[in-house]
């Protein structure tokens, strides 16, 4: 089902703002999500665009935690085409996932309980690029636009 | 920092200050269904008006409680989940369906006192 991977990544210009939140536990995770949405509020996202945003970094960190123990997760403003936006890299040195395609289908999850979690946060991002690498880690790439209208 | 529970007459009134970390989460699940039993609660209610996000984990686990609640022979609703983070739940694909929601607190309470109403006549008749 390769329709679930979008990307590569577009060439997206960054726009300077850019902080790294180290995660190890689940109060990164909180740390993280509330990271992101003042970088979001920031620049000028809505509420809802933020939230939405959020509760996927929400997911992307809890992975780590759950299935690594750690991390790290870059949030940064990017812009496109006049377009601004939030980009969130979430890397970690796992043991990888061997079918990326298999680990982003509804239900589906190595540890047997996260499942609704990778394709879930994809469903609230705009764009979602997976890269993984069995014994070498796992790199979550996804952007969140400014909605038309917002300037 | 803990999620205070208070009682309300034949009710447990759970009001989330801030985020909650996944731990914290479970913390509330467990101290819920402890309490639920030490003070024969007849209702939960869960005020979720402070909540940053209701991700995965968190709308597992508030479901869990839920339907534990209800096999104890009560009942639970959640109440003042966020019209961002609502819909943030809906494309998340996050359903809820078999839980009871309210808008606010006072509703929430309404909801409870149906419930129970209706509950002690059928058990009358």
């Amino acid at each position: 089902m390769s329709f679930w991977i979008v990307g590569p990544p577009k060439e997206q210009t960054p726009m300077g703002d850019e902080v790294l939140v180290a995660i190890s536990s689940d109060r990164d995770v909180v740390r993280a999500r509330q990271t992101g949405r003042s970088m979001a509020t920031q620049l000028g996202l809505s509420r809802s665009e933020a939230t939405l945003l959020a509760t996927a970094i929400s997911e992307v960190a809890r992975n780590i935690v759950e299935y690594v123990g750690e991390g790290q997760i870059l949030l940064c403003t990017v812009n496109l085409n006049g377009m601004e936006g939030i980009k969130v890299v979430a890397t970690d040195s796992g043991s990888g996932i061997e079918n990326v395609a298999t680990a982003l289908q509804d239900g589906e999850s190595s540890g047997g309980r996260l499942g609704l979690g990778l394709p879930g946060a994809r469903r609230l991002m705009d764009e979602f690029h997976m890269v993984s690498k069995v014994g070498e880690g796992t790199t979550v790439t996804m952007t969140k636009w400014k909605g038309p209208g917002r300037g | 920092m803990p999620v205070p529970i208070l009682k309300q007459g034949h009710y447990l009134v759970a009001s989330i200050q801030d985020a909650l970390s996944d731990g914290e989460v479970l913390e509330l699940q467990e101290n819920l269904l402890k309490q639920i039993g030490d003070f024969r609660a007849r209702g939960i209610i869960v005020d979720v008006t402070a909540m940053d996000v209701i991700d995965s984990f968190a709308s597992r686990s508030l479901r869990t409680v839920a339907l534990t609640t209800r096999l104890r022979g009560a009942e639970m609703v959640i109440v003042g989940i966020q019209p961002d983070v609502a819909s943030a739940m809906v494309q998340f694909g996050l359903l809820m369906d078999d839980i009871n929601t309210a808008l606010n607190l006072e509703e929430g309470l309404e909801f409870l006192d149906r419930w129970t109403a209706e509950r002690t006549d059928a058990d009358g008749g």
